[in-house]
């Protein structure tokens, strides 16, 4: 499982960002692998982008990440790059669930004054193991993150939907 | 206390509990689909959960669509898995050429009124035209939905939506989908349901109507629901593969929104390129060259989209010279009525390319690509930036007559005038 706090280098996109985006439906006919595929993350918007990722970059999005196709590719290539988190101030709801489905923590919060590049830290807020919170260190800034409902928690925790379920065999709520 | 959604209700119903929206529940799943597309990954997270036998393997089918015929080696292996794993446990499998999974969870009557069903696709969304709760999932919950026949889902709000009033001539479906879109924004109904209800359900059929619910997911929204009436049970009559009970809205049922469009005022609707809720009328986009007209996918790949399409055509004096025009049904059944009723033989005679029943190159992968600097006028759902496996291209997209339009004259058009 993913350790909180988590610190990384923002790497910042707009909104709208599409599963197309994050990885063509094109390279995952030809390969599922996730170290083959993050050699190709957003190449539709910047070719380079993907070689000046580094692991423990942590994504920053505006509103509707990961919209358009349920691909599950689209984070498991995300997680091969050795990315924890992807912070947005919304998500799509498959892209939401894969990501915590595959141990890839995705943080729903106002990144309107996340710059690339910036260092932000990704804490527990004070008193509540639930809540989260991220702190920009260029503006000392500290946004709230929205909660994650239980059962994603509980998945999340167990490292994703696979260790879940070789521990419970079902859902539990 | 309110009333319920007919989201809430089938949630209930397949949880066992009492839910109302933001409530989370694990729900009995009564049909799932995977495809070539995610089907794949599923087999990896089932071994991987430690999966050994399909709980009930008639209740979950496969379909070869995205990579019909197999454009590659790797392709074809992803198939071979798939057929191996399908014939081990027993699971029906759609092969290349019978159509998009979608269209034949439809056909086969497997999306019924008050049922779960789920797609590992976002698109699942379709068969909440028959009033069936449906959504699209990632390939690990179809992994756990294969081992434990079960999902958890978070029951959502929904957006009343209310039809009134009837469709001009020369305005479809698909422009009153792109005029929602526009409305409410590509995020507009996250992780929330649309319910649509209205006077104007009368007049739309089913297959109107999964044009609308297929588009619910360009909205963000998690489902979009259809009640059930005469045209649902016209539809499943000899299709219906077993029993289901339509599920109602209960009259004082709570909605976070209501939205309402009169049709009568509707015009033809393009969407712009790249992004499917920057969406304009006809008359705006008119002039816009293009090279590539595409007529398919499982938004506009149905018979009726076909005839819409070949009557403007033919009002119009078929395509322009420099136009592609493809033509993918959206399974066997719509490429063999269309033979049958001599339309498939109308589009060869005017050139048309056709392509095996599927996805073809809606996602770009595999079909008729289009090349760099190229315009497409899609029937399609998505225009996203090399959404048809080339960057440099631009798509459009609109109905089957403002596709055809554009056909007729090598530049956007509206088809009212085409048909005049
Ligand atoms: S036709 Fe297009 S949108 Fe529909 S399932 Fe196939 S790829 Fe997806």
């Amino acid at each position: 499982m993913t350790a909180i706090p988590l610190e990384g280098r923002a790497r910042v996109f707009g909104d709208d960002i599409n599963t197309d985006y994050i990885i063509t439906s094109r390279r995952k006919r030809e390969s599922l692998d996730p170290q083959v595929l993050c050699q190709y993350l957003f190449e539709e918007l910047d070719p380079a982008f993907a070689a000046s990722l580094a692991p423990g970059d942590i994504l920053v999005a505006g509103k509707n990440f990961g919209c358009g196709s349920a691909m599950e590719v689209a984070v498991t290539a995300v997680v091969g790059a050795g990315i924890h988190a992807v912070v947005a101030r919304s998500f799509s709801r498959t892209c939401y669930r894969n990501a915590v489905n595959n141990g890839l923590l995705p943080i729903e919060c106002d990144t309107r004054n996340i710059r690339e590049g910036d260092r932000v830290i990704i804490a527990n807020q004070r008193g509540d193991e639930q809540l989260l919170s991220v702190r920009n260190v260029r503006t000392g800034e500290s946004i709230p993150a929205g909660a994650m409902p239980r059962i994603m928690l509980d998945i999340f925790r167990a490292g994703g939907l696979v260790p879940y379920f070789r521990e419970h065999g079902d859902f539990c709520v | 206390m309110a009333g319920k959604t007919i989201s809430e209700k089938i949630l209930s119903a397949k949880s066992g509990q009492d839910l109302r929206a933001g409530d989370l529940g694990v729900c009995r799943v009564d049909h799932a689909l995977g495809t070539d597309g995610s089907v794949p990954m599923a087999l990896d997270y089932f071994s991987a959960m430690g999966g050994t036998r399909v709980f009930d393997p008639k209740r979950i089918v496969f379909a070869l669509d995205h990579y019909a015929p197999a454009p590659s080696r790797a392709a074809s292996q992803l198939h071979q898995r798939m057929r191996d794993f399908a014939a081990t446990h027993g699971i029906l499998l759609w092969e290349v050429g019978e159509g998009i999974g979608h269209q034949l969870i439809v056909e086969s009557g497997r999306a019924l009124p008050g049922h779960l069903v789920v797609g590992a696709d976002s698109h699942a969304v379709t068969y909440g035209a028959l009033n069936s709760f449906a959504t699209g999932i990632g390939s690990s919950d179809l992994a756990a939905i294969m081992i434990s026949g079960r999902i958890w889902l978070r029951v959502p709000e929904s957006i009343h939506i209310t039809l009134t009033g009837s469709l001009p001539q020369g305005v479809y479906p698909k422009d009153i989908a792109l005029a929602l879109t526009k409305e409410l924004g590509a995020d507009g109904a996250t992780y929330q349901a649309l319910e649509f209800s209205g006077s104007a359900l009368g007049l739309l059929d089913l297959e109107d109507r999964l044009v609308l619910s297929n588009f619910a997911v360009e909205m963000g929204a998690k489902n979009g629901i259809f009640p059930a009436d005469s045209h649902t049970q016209a539809y499943l009559d000899g299709r219906a593969s077993g029993a289901f009970a339509p599920v109602e809205p209960d009259k004082d049922a709570h909605y976070v929104r209501e939205v309402a469009l009169a049709l009568d005022r509707l015009t033809p609707q393009v969407a712009l390129p790249h992004k499917v809720d920057q969406v304009v009328s006809v008359q705006q986009a008119a002039g816009t060259p293009v090279q590539m007209v595409y007529l398919g996918t499982c938004t506009g790949g149905r018979v009726r989209d076909f005839h819409q399409a070949l009557t403007v055509l033919k009002a119009g004096g078929g395509p322009a010279s420099g136009v592609q025009l493809v033509v993918t049904p959206a399974s066997r059944e719509v490429l063999e009525t269309l033979t049958r009723d001599g339309a498939l033989a109308e589009f060869i005679s005017m050139g048309a390319v056709i392509v095996t029943p599927g996805c073809g190159s809606c996602c770009g992968t595999c079909g008729a690509i289009p090349g760099d600097g190229v315009n497409v006028i899609s029937t399609a759902n998505r225009n996203f930036k090399g959404r048809m496996g080339n960057g440099n291209a631009a798509i459009y997209l609109a109905s089957p007559a403002t596709c055809a339009a554009a056909a007729v004259r090598g530049k956007i058009a509206d088809p009212r005038e085409v048909l005049a």
